[in-house]
């Protein structure tokens, strides 16, 4: 069991060793992020200043700024577009070296997407969390700082959340790996995929503020489970059953996802044109 | 003249090299109208929940995000020269090459790459004030097209003038700036919304560092045929797009430094 695992550890290890290398990377990302973030901030909470608004919200301002926090520090686990590295191997050739290692085409790659984004998030996530949830309360902005979890139970389930998130995504990520090997470019999927995922994740706005009528359909869709549904659980905005429900709904398209994905990457593998020469 | 025949020149070429991938150009196109549309939903859906925000309504923030991202989409397409300057001329040495042309840098480097993706944002910007207008019940008059023409001018010329920093920055730091990017998308996002929504030091910063509110929410203001909340006198609202001119050049000012500056990295 264990030697089996090693190739996918080890290849783990290391592309999660080579992203954190890009520290100009994380350190532009965490400035534009701040940016984003403070700017989605002001308008929130000149939304919520108006007569009655808070009322008309299920979601209180603070937590709908700490949910910011949260989505722009974590904003690296967000599917938005395929694995650069198999774009790169599919446009040069490369993808067929892949071919010939004595693993899982699919574990390898999913295990690669799953560093690929950690490693990215990793930085940025802390350096974010060390600004609004440290020094703001600090410097006396409490009320603009990421907030502490709402209890011990809401921090337990959000550390599973999360665990899932980067399955999740990772699976994501994967269908459009394959698409990317089927078409030969990364250009036309990413193009597809990332509206959506910005958009129904919840890190364009909190999902909850969309209308009340769309609350079931955009709390079972797969991108709420990246972004809405563990920073929720981690708000207390959601608890007990609903909770469970939100890690269910998380487990469910896991499930499908990669069933789904290892069903296509056979078939795309099976008639894999290899460029380059 | 000669200027003009060459970046037609300079012209027909990107569009020949692009018309070779249609798909590509096609799809790329189609994303970046579908990634900047969906911000409308999202302000769409904050209007339905909460209702006006600080007395401004759906249609009039639609306005001022439409107007913003033609302004962005234009400049976009002028100066894809000076936004890679540092890693596709400047790491790579080829700056040195472009130096020794008899034409100016300004013109081979707006002529370096027109890419016509940026079309996808400006339909989306004309989507939204189509919106907007429809929203607002707005009648187009010849004064208010021309007003709205020159507030996308003086957009055209600060997001140039950020750029036009950007490529003057790499001279010291040899590579891209993604950091750069804070203020130019960033900067859409943020004037996206009127500058009465904002913190004051931040309003501050968006008038008199990076004049984003002259572009955008001081002119647009005199459009909607309202007066500042802010204060602001009415003769300077329509005046206000002509700080994005003068930053413009001030930013070619501080790019004619750094070239002088330069020392070449190639062999």
């Amino acid at each position: 069991m264990e030697a089996a695992l090693r190739p996918y550890l080890a290849t783990f290890s290391a592309r999660f060793q080579l992203m954190l290398q890009y520290r100009a990377a994380a350190l532009a990302g965490f400035a534009t992020q701040c940016w984003w973030g403070g700017i989605h901030i002001m308008v929130f909470a000149a939304f919520f200043a108006g007569a009655g608004a808070a009322a008309r919200s299920p979601i209180s301002l603070a937590q709908v700024i700490t949910y910011t926090w949260l989505a722009q520090g974590f904003l690296s686990l967000n599917p938005w577009s395929g694995d650069p590295d198999v774009a790169a191997k599919v446009r040069t050739g490369a993808v067929g070296y892949d071919r010939l290692r004595p693993v899982d085409a699919y574990d390898w790659w999913f295990v690669n997407a799953a560093a690929w984004m950690t490693a990215r998030a990793a930085p940025r996530a802390a350096l974010m969390f060390a600004m609004t949830a440290i020094l703001f309360p600090l410097a006396g902005l409490s009320a603009w700082a990421w907030a502490p979890p709402a209890d011990l139970a809401a921090a337990l389930m959000f550390t599973v959340s999360m665990l899932l998130v980067v399955l999740l995504s990772s699976s994501i990520v994967m269908l459009i790996n394959i698409c990317v090997a089927a078409t030969l470019t990364d250009r036309g999927v990413n193009s597809f995929v990332a509206p959506l995922a910005i958009l129904f994740s919840g890190n364009l706005i909190p999902l909850p503020l969309f209308p009340d009528w769309a609350r079931v359909a955009l709390f079972v869709q797969p991108f709420a489970g990246v972004v809405d549904i563990p920073f929720r659980i981690y708000l207390g905005q959601i608890t007990g059953w609903v909770a469970w429900a939100g890690l269910g709904v998380q487990v469910f398209w896991i499930v499908v996802l990669v069933g789904l994905g290892r069903l296509w990457m056979g078939r795309v593998m099976g008639r894999l044109q290899v460029q380059g020469g | 003249m000669d200027t003009l025949r060459l970046l037609r020149r300079y012209f027909a070429a990107s569009l020949s090299a692009q018309a070779q991938y249609p798909g590509t150009t096609f799809l790329m196109t189609f994303g970046a109208f579908a990634v900047t549309f969906i911000d409308i939903f999202a302000i769409a859906a904050l209007f339905s929940r909460f209702g006006k925000v600080r007395g401004w309504s759906f249609g009039e923030v639609a306005l001022f995000y439409g107007l913003v991202s033609i302004s962005f989409a234009i400049s976009d397409f002028l100066t894809r020269g000076f936004d890679v300057l540092g890693t596709e001329f400047i790491r790579t040495g080829n700056f040195d090459r472009v130096l020794l042309r008899p034409r100016s840098l300004a013109v081979q480097l707006i002529g370096y790459d027109f890419r016509l993706r940026c079309l996808g944002r400006m339909t989306q910007g004309l989507v939204v004030v189509a919106i907007a207008s429809q929203a607002l019940h707005f009648h187009w008059t010849p004064a208010a097209l021309a007003l709205a023409a020159w507030t996308v001018a003086g957009g055209v010329a600060l997001f140039f003038g950020l750029l036009v920093l950007q490529a003057t920055l790499s001279f010291w730091t040899i590579e891209g700036l993604e950091v750069a990017n804070v203020l130019t998308y960033g900067g859409v996002q943020a004037a996206q919304f009127p500058l009465s929504l904002y913190a004051p030091w931040f309003r501050g910063f968006l008038t008199f560092v990076v004049p984003l509110g002259c572009v955008a929410y001081f002119p647009v203001v005199a459009l909607l045929g309202r007066h500042d909340p802010l204060g602001a006198p009415d003769w300077f609202l329509p005046l206000s797009p002509i700080f994005g001119v003068v930053f413009l050049a001030a930013s070619f000012w501080a790019w004619r430094f750094g070239v002088r500056r330069y020392t070449s990295t190639g062999s």
